[in-house]
């Protein structure tokens, strides 16, 4: 075992042969999936992931990570293993045709009638 | 208002978050995760914040600049507990020493909110929310490293039980007290450590932690006035071994 006067190198357990040793249960936390909210009514945005023993301490290391520069209001955190995901193999769900685009906003034209409005209520 | 009075409990108050800041930023890189080496980090710069503003107002009353304060004095000139120049030891001890001190830093300020000293109520409304912040990191860290398996249980009861006499010496009584009382600026060290008492109770029991019996309670007394260990010298010279290689100079 390499014994250096640096703790990070030193419980990384790492042989002479310069092997590590493999992971041992409880060596690594479970992950969380963190959720920020910059105002009350704003959107929590998923902004990143921390390694926590537990929720409470996962919300803790999500407001150090996430929340310590600029405004936050509120977080969330999700067990990463929690959250159900779509197969990459399957993306082509989200494939569409073209012709649908009256389904869309864009398909509207509201704008001209928007600024209409506008010049009028100014004067 | 006693001037005097006010530089005594602002000076062990700046000197207790200098000492602790400069203690815990020990850590830093070596924390046992990322994560967490981040948290303690941050709440270390916190912690250093504070007393830079405690060390503002005592420069409005005549005492030197901040940065002079902080880095020029030798160690017998500083008045903070005992207990925040110990040794970091393990992360047992660091932990249970951020959580007793933390929660008496606090209830000091939260008292210091009404105080009838301007300055200093100011800064104690400013700086609550960073207080709550690091109660609750303490809190949660207690709970589940006392409740953990048999190692994380047994080392922190060990490292509970050899805090405990020095985390007593915090609430030693300075020569003003009953004045500061009087004056309705501070609440006064027998009031704060009744009411620590009584909030650090109930999260240690929780904890399934055990504080030592009262008959064993010695407080470690004599640092607000200079009674040092020796850890506090090692602490000052590596501190201020670069503001003292050209004081003054501009960073």
């Amino acid at each position: 075992m390499i014994n250096s006067l640096d703790p990070r190198i030193k419980r990384e357990q790492i042989n002479e042969d310069n092997t590590i040793a493999p992971l041992t249960e409880m060596d690594q936390f479970e992950t969380y999936e963190v959720f920020h909210q910059k105002k009350r009514g704003d959107q929590h945005v998923h902004v990143g992931i921390v390694h926590a023993p537990n929720a409470e301490m996962a919300l803790l290391f999500g407001k150090e990570q996430f929340g310590r520069r600029g405004l936050s209001v509120n977080i969330w955190v999700v067990k990463t293993s929690n959250v159900f995901a779509s197969d990459y193999d399957d993306a082509d769900i989200f494939e569409t045709v073209p012709e649908k685009q009256y389904r869309e906003a864009g398909g509207y034209k509201v704008m001209d009638k928007i600024n209409k409005y506008k010049k009028e209520n100014k004067a | 208002m006693n001037t005097e009075a006010i530089k005594e409990l602002l000076y062990k108050m700046a000197d207790d978050l200098l000492v602790i800041g400069h203690r815990n930023s020990e850590w830093t890189g070596l924390g046992p995760i990322l994560e967490e080496d981040i948290a303690f980090s941050s709440m270390a710069q916190d912690k250093i914040g504070h007393s830079q503003a405690l060390f503002q107002i005592l420069h409005q009353l005549g005492e030197p600049e901040p940065d002079t304060n902080a880095f020029m004095r030798e160690a017998k000139q500083f008045h903070n507990a005992q207990f925040l120049e110990l040794q970091n030891d393990d992360y047992d001890f660091s932990t249970i020493r951020h959580f007793l001190f933390d929660h008496a830093d606090q209830l000091r300020f939260d008292n210091l909110a009404n105080s009838s000293y301007e300055p200093l109520a100011k800064v104690a409304r400013k700086i609550k929310g960073e207080l709550k912040y690091h109660v609750f990191h303490a809190d949660i860290w207690l709970n589940k490293l006392g409740n953990g398996n048999e190692e994380s249980h047994a080392r922190m009861q060990t490292a509970l039980n050899n805090a405990w006499n020095y985390a007593l010496g915090m609430f030693e009584k300075g020569d003003y007290e009953e004045q500061l009382i009087a004056d309705n600026i501070f609440e006064g060290e027998q009031s704060l450590q009744n009411r620590w008492l009584a909030v650090i109770t109930p999260i240690i029991e929780k904890a399934n932690l055990k504080i030592p019996a009262e008959k064993d309670w010695e407080p470690v007394l004599g640092a607000r006035k200079g009674y040092h260990t020796e850890n506090l010298d090692q602490l000052v010279t590596e501190m201020s071994e670069v503001f003292r290689i050209e004081p003054g100079v501009e960073w």
